[in-house]
């Protein structure tokens, strides 16, 4: 049923309909939400098909509609939406308004769905044989009991997971995160349906872990499987996706072939997407649109250029020296957490950590901060002991290193006001202390630096997004005017044009405050882009150190060369 | 070899569990002991008066020959000795009233208490599964009812709520014994008067916890494989809602002996309750003490019950 089509054939208003009905069509669908009289528009007129064996991605920003898109597929909208097309079929089924009892028949059997991050998606307190035995169960599929335990194990092996018949009584907890996602597609394609649709499969992965299972999720579609593939990662798009749909606040902007999207997009939108991905050929230049921000702090410049004269007399401004930690795990063993791990960081430079989850990076960086002590080794700021001074006198130098982490708002007091949270930082200054007046002022000038304006001063961190809040962190982190700023993770949770834009700012800042950083992250892409030199971690093991293209474009480890094989690479490379 | 390693993990942390139960036993009993010198009068007063019947000095002759009797001419930590030693054989005194020892007194009541409380837990979550289950989560009003309702039984005074039931189902529609007894229709209304009570607490709880649960991504994962609401909320939603009333529950064991004290009064039933009521009332001191005893060493048992059951339901509990 593979039949290829000419690529305008799969772009939108396609004069020529395909010589069989297609398997999915959605024609004009518009979704809302809430009650009538203040009804929110989150899906507006979007059409396309699935022909049978083809994979279509949906890519775009969180709130673009594009998984409301894919839950209208299996009628799981929710309770206050609103759902409306010209035409929904399947199979050649209308199945606009359809009841309750025939969209779960849909459901698993026809259209299996498999949601991102299987640690919540897979009930913790099952064992994941049953979840998968559940989808044969509910329809039907399987008499007895010997035979689903028989074939949920099939299944289990079938997806790779090793051991299945042990796995199948496991809890998903006990099994690690790239088998448990592989269980959880093993649910969707239990029951073999004719569309899987895949949100966001490999989100919360590791690089290895996520080829692996895009590697899986390509096994599926060569069984003549159709798929609609959703995510915001354009590369993992580009591997598996013969048509791609753009959208962008509910609406398609662009539609197309995959050559067609990634070697000559038309719309400016999905050329600022494509463009926004930080990899070694973005290093130097701007990710995002936006301009680089006039600095208006005039005592700011003064502090730049006697740093820069500092960083000529003495460095490095950090060092570790064979640092190991060592914690005790549930069942009372010593884990080697961090073993033997040795970097310096000098003024202005900014060294990149890379490793997958467990891998020990923010142990290091906890060290760093010395808010961990290290079972051997110590960790030096400016050549005076660091880990090893008592907390007291660490005080007085808390202000020489900040830290911005992944998720600003478990950082921020939720009742505090934008204001308050930089004031507190400021009040932490070391040397002669502010007045209320003066940092007042330093607030709004702070907040100009990170790109917000003066309005948001007042806000709470709940009402802003993931990106103006950590603009936010960033400038609490650097109100105290520290040396050194641990980013751990900045911009895991944000979106691709997002994190572009932080990625700048944090460029920016660091050219205009000479700030070092120590930047630690699981996106081979993000390290390389901003990081000087780069640490790669394995099981706590510094493998790999040097300078990022050495590392990244030359790596001589195996365990590196594994990790830069696995980043999905674009296949198609924007003109 | 790893099931082993977990079993070895277990009976550790029970004897862990046991050792420290033990400890708020012997706590218990080491604060009861002490509390009665805080009490006014001679214990000897107190056991002239209980045998004599009327209240009034006590003779010099009759207060050395008492004192003798129960040790009380002993030093305080002698006494204190003999006293742990004594419990530890099982052997909680003599009541100064009733002429009869603590243990039997107590035996002879627990049941129709421990009865009550139980049926009052049995029915309490029958009502909150029941009713979560069909109402929880839902988008109507009586969902909303449901959360309301439940704060407002939380708020009633049990005895008040007793009196009620008493006077509606008992005296005008005569549906129930007046005073019941220990037959299973007398039980009927003192458990309702407990269980609705508990149900408003349990209830919120449960209630709260199925809400949240019901947005968790694992559950539309079941949803999208074409599970029926009804399973859902059974099989996977239930178990998750059910911890926080499990944990729970060990509190509510506490106020349960609590308050079937007032209960039992209300209904005139026999139970721990009216034991300890009349026992304080005429300063028996080693009643008092008893069943304070019993009834911490209900609640532990209690608590670990409560544990060993969180455990069997969240198994992730068991490397903690």
């Amino acid at each position: 049923m593979n039949v290829t089509y000419p690529a305008a054939s799969f772009r939108q208003n396609a004069t020529k309909p395909p010589a069989s009905d297609p398997l999915l069509t959605v024609q004009n669908l518009n979704v809302s939400f809430g009650p009538a009289h203040s009804r929110r528009a989150v899906v507006k007129g979007v059409s396309f098909r699935v022909e049978e064996g083809r994979c279509v991605a949906i890519v775009g920003e969180s709130g673009s509609g594009k998984s409301v898109t894919a839950r209208t597929l299996v009628g799981l909208t929710g309770a206050r939406s609103h759902v409306q097309a010209d035409r929904l079929t399947f199979q050649g089924k209308n199945i606009d308004r359809l009841g309750d009892r025939e969209w779960r028949a849909l459901r698993g059997k026809r259209i299996g769905f498999v949601l991102q991050d299987a640690l919540v998606s897979l009930d913790p307190l099952r064992p994941v044989g049953k979840e998968i035995g559940e989808a044969l169960s509910v329809h039907r599929a399987i008499r007895t009991r010997a035979d689903l335990t028989e074939r949920v194990v099939e299944l289990l092996n079938l997806v790779g997971v090793p051991e299945p018949a042990v796995k199948a009584r496991q809890l998903p907890h006990e099994l690690s995160g790239g088998q448990r996602q592989r269980a959880l597609i093993a649910t969707a394609i239990a029951l073999d349906p004719a569309l899987l649709i895949a949100d966001e499969p490999t989100t919360a992965l590791d690089v290895t872990i996520q080829a692996q299972i895009l590697d899986l999720l390509s096994e599926t579609r060569q069984r003549g499987k159709a798929m609609i593939l959703i995510s915001h990662n354009l590369a993992v798009v580009s591997q598996m996706a013969d048509e791609v749909i753009v959208m962008r606040h509910g609406e398609i902007v662009e539609h197309g072939s995959s050559e067609q999207i990634f070697g000559d997009p038309r719309h400016d939108y999905t050329r600022g997407l494509l463009k926004a991905i930080p990899s070694v050929r973005s290093r130097g230049s701007r990710l995002s649109s936006s301009t680089a921000p006039r600095f208006i702090s005039a005592e700011g410049e003064t502090r730049a250029l006697t740093q820069s004269n500092m960083a000529q007399r003495c460095s490095p401004l950090l060092e570790a020296e064979r640092l190991v930690k060592r914690f005790r795990g549930p069942d009372g063993k010593l884990r080697t957490v961090v073993n033997d791990v040795s970097f310096r960081l000098g003024h202005g430079e900014t060294l990149g950590i890379v490793g997958e989850s467990g891998s020990g990076k923010t142990t290091v960086a906890r060290m760093a901060l010395a808010l961990e002590r290290p079972d051997q080794g110590e960790v030096t700021l400016e050549g005076s002991p660091w880990t090893a001074a008592t907390e007291k006198e660490r005080r007085q130098r808390r202000s020489d290193i900040s830290v911005i982490y992944q998720d600003p708002l478990s950082s921020f007091d939720p009742r505090w006001t934008i204001e308050r949270v930089i004031d507190d930082a400021l009040a932490r200054r070391s040397g002669n202390p502010l007045d209320r007046a003066s940092r007042q002022s330093e607030v709004s000038e702070l907040l100009d630096l990170v790109g917000l304006s003066p309005n948001f001063r007042t806000g709470r961190p709940l009402e802003l997004s993931g990106g103006q809040r950590q603009r936010v962190a960033i400038a609490r982190a650097i109100a105290p005017r520290p040396k050194i700023i641990v980013c751990d993770e900045p911009v895991a949770a944000l979106d691709v044009s997002i994190q572009a834009q932080i990625l700048d700012l944090l460029g920016d800042l660091k050219s205009h405050l000479r700030v070092s950083y120590l930047f630690i992250s699981h996106d081979l892409g993000v390290v390389h882009h901003l990081s000087d030199r780069v640490l790669v971690m394995h099981h706590g093991v510094a493998v790999e150190a040097g300078g990022a293209d050495d590392v990244f474009l030359r790596p001589w480890q195996p365990y590196t060369r594994k990790l830069v094989a696995a980043v999905p690479q674009l296949h198609f490379q924007a003109a | 070899m790893n099931a082993v390693k977990t079993i070895g993990h277990q009976s550790l942390w029970l004897a862990r569990r046991l050792l420290s139960g033990l400890i708020v036993v012997w706590a218990a009993a080491t604060f009861t002991f002490f509390v009665q010198f805080l009490m006014p009068g001679e214990r000897a007063q107190i056991i002239f008066n209980a045998n004599s019947g009327n209240v009034g000095e006590i003779p010099r002759d009759q207060l050395l020959a008492i004192n003798a009797k129960y040790g009380f001419d002993q030093p305080v930590f002698v006494q204190y000795g003999k006293y742990v030693r004594d419990v530890m054989h099982g052997d909680l005194g003599q009541s100064y009233v009733q002429y009869q020892p603590v243990t039997d007194l107590i035996a002879r009541q627990i049941g129709p208490t421990i009865a009550l409380a139980f049926a009052a837990m049995l029915t309490a979550w029958i009502i909150t599964i029941t009713t979560t289950v069909l109402f929880a989560g839902r988008n109507n009003i009586w969902s909303k009812a449901l959360g309301g309702f439940q704060v407002f039984l939380a708020t009633l005074p049990p005895y008040w709520l007793a009196t009620i039931l008493l006077v509606v189902f008992a005296i005008q529609l005569r549906l129930f014994p007046v005073v019941g007894g220990n037959t299973l229709m007398g039980l009927v209304l003192p458990t309702m008067a407990l269980a609705l009570e508990i149900y408003g607490f349990l209830g919120q709880a449960v209630l709260s916890g199925f809400t949240r649960v019901l947005d968790q991504p694992f559950i539309t994962s079941s949803r999208m494989r074409g599970t029926g609401d009804l399973s859902l909320r059974l099989r996977h939603a239930l178990r998750h809602a059910a911890l926080p009333g499990i944990t729970l529950s060990g509190w509510i064991i506490g106020k349960l002996l609590s308050g079937a004290v007032l209960i039992e009064a209300v209904f005139g039933r026999q139970g721990l309750g009216g034991v300890l009521v009349a026992a304080s009332s005429t300063r028996d001191v080693p009643v008092v003490s008893g069943v304070i005893l019993v009834s911490a060493a209900l609640f532990v048992a209690a608590s670990l019950i409560v544990d060993l059951t969180i455990q069997l339901v969240d198994p992730r509990m068991k490397e903690a």
